[in-house]
């Protein structure tokens, strides 16, 4: 034991990549991923409810548009979408005389719209999938019960569309978190933007790539079991019976 | 119409490669999911484990830090072996990794770990009846996979496999950031030159939409051969 933690002190000595100093560039660099995604996560979520609801209403004119939305955001790459809104809003008529300019100057902000309307358009989807799949007898109970369209939604349709849309929402949100790496494009300093820095820097890939391969895989997993509790406590009810 | 400002045929140039780089990895990440759909389906310890492995590994890290990791490292690491055959043997042989081979190579290497996870869902989705009589017939392995596993697990495996297409398509955008030069980079170059980002990015977007809109008509046909004698569904 004390050999191995002698090893591994000289072992670190010896480093000259994971110093204090890269391993501070990292951790900055997980801030920065961890905001940019759950931000968008958050804002895409809120989003998307009424979305949802919008494109599995009867009603062309809202049905339609918000079809056309997921479809051109779902159908096209992300990075298309971050150039389109990075490069594009520099270029608005007269927009760096505004105080919108002091927002969207920095990369972060048009970074964090490219996200949210990609992870809405997506979630979008998987909302509609899950309230197209109530089953109809809750819905004619429902009705025969006198509530309201709005309360029906309130209380019978989306508490159940949440529950099934769970396991395609952990998906999202993982498939999210991949995607975010995309930032580091557009100069933002996430987690994969630090790995560019270390790299660039020691010209070591092996080194800085791994690093952060390992980090994004740590974040994956966990993500992954937080569904899996939250499946387990939520979905409880349509498990097998023994 | 929209002036290209002379960056037109550049990025039909750019199309053409998008194109290529994922019709290519897409045959390569289907050769790699049935190998690996293969290995997680075998009774070998080591190739279950191996297969497992691979598919976790990898779709749990971002494509384009893979990406970089293949593509700049792939470099040093070809150049570490390479060394290492002349200190050794005297053999002296320099490799120069092609930027799109190595696009292709990475992008077949992630997706088939994608396409393994579909294919192994498909080939357990076959009725092990049909598997049995046509070990009755005395079909040999390979005519058993040819005639009855194959075409009856592509009936299962074809959603999932539009879909695992549909992200590949999007994810050869990433080769721009590596330094290939598909229509992004060029509808980027473009953008930078000009300072006219939607004249460029804008019509990049329609053509990603086009290939997609035409490959779900052509998967739609597929579905439709592989679904025969099932019926409507």
């Amino acid at each position: 034991m004390e050999q191995l933690n002698a090893w591994f002190t000289r072992l670190l000595a010896d480093n000259e990549i994971f110093t204090a100093q890269t391993i501070g560039y990292y951790a900055h660099g997980l801030a920065n991923t961890a905001q940019l995604v759950l931000l968008s996560l958050l804002i895409g979520l809120m989003l998307a409810v009424p979305l949802a609801i919008g494109r599995s209403s009867p009603r062309p004119w809202l049905k339609w548009p918000i079809f056309l939305y997921t479809y051109v955001f779902r159908g096209t790459p992300l990075l298309i979408q971050l150039y389109i809104i990075y490069y594009g809003v520099v270029f608005v008529e007269g927009i760096q005389d505004t105080w919108l300019w002091l927002i969207l100057e920095k990369p972060f902000y048009p970074a964090l719209i490219a996200f949210t309307l990609n992870t809405a358009a997506y979630t979008t989807e998987i909302f509609r999938g899950a309230i197209k799949a109530t089953p109809r007898g809750e819905i004619e109970a429902a009705r025969a019960y006198g509530m309201s369209r709005a309360k029906m939604l309130r209380r019978i349709v989306l508490p159940s569309a949440f529950r099934r849309a769970l396991p395609a929402y952990g998906n999202e949100v993982i498939f999210m978190l991949h995607a975010s790496a995309i930032a580091s494009v557009v100069t933002i300093m996430d987690l994969t933007g630090a790995a560019r820095f270390v790299y660039a820097r020691f010209y070591a890939p092996f080194d800085a790539f791994l690093f952060v391969a390992a980090i994004y895989l740590c974040l994956t997993f966990g993500i992954l079991y937080l569904f899996r509790y939250l499946e387990k406590r939520l979905l409880a009810h349509l498990k097998p019976q023994t | 119409m929209i002036d290209l400002q002379g960056y037109g045929p550049r990025l039909l140039q750019g199309a053409w490669v998008t194109i290529e780089l994922g019709l290519l990895s897409l045959l390569l990440s289907i050769i790699l999911g049935l190998l690996t759909a293969t290995a997680k389906m075998s009774r070998s310890w080591i190739a279950h484990r191996l297969g497992t492995l691979y598919t976790t590994l990898i779709r749990g890290v971002p494509d384009l830090v893979l990406m970089m990791l293949l593509f700049f490292g792939g470099q040093i690491g070809v150049n570490m072996i390479t060394d290492w055959l002349y200190y050794q043997f005297d053999i002296d042989i320099f490799i120069n990794i092609n930027e799109f081979v190595a696009g292709v190579v990475t992008i077949g290497l992630i997706f088939g770990a994608y396409m393994g996870e579909t294919f192994r869902g498909a080939f357990l989705a076959v009725d092990s009846g049909q598997i049995e009589a046509a070990r009755a017939y005395g079909m040999s392995e390979s005519l058993m996979f040819r005639r009855i596993r194959f075409p009856q697990m592509m009936r299962h495996a074809l959603p999932g496999l539009s879909n695992n297409w549909m992200v590949l398509l999007k994810t050869t955008a990433l080769v721009s950031v590596i330094g290939l030069t598909d229509m992004v980079r060029v509808a980027e170059e473009a953008t930078k030159a000009t300072h006219e980002p939607f004249t460029f990015l804008i019509p990049v977007a329609v053509i990603y939409l086009l290939i997609a809109s035409v490959s779900e008509w052509g998967f739609a046909r597929l579905q439709k051969r592989y679904n025969v004698g099932f019926g409507e569904s």
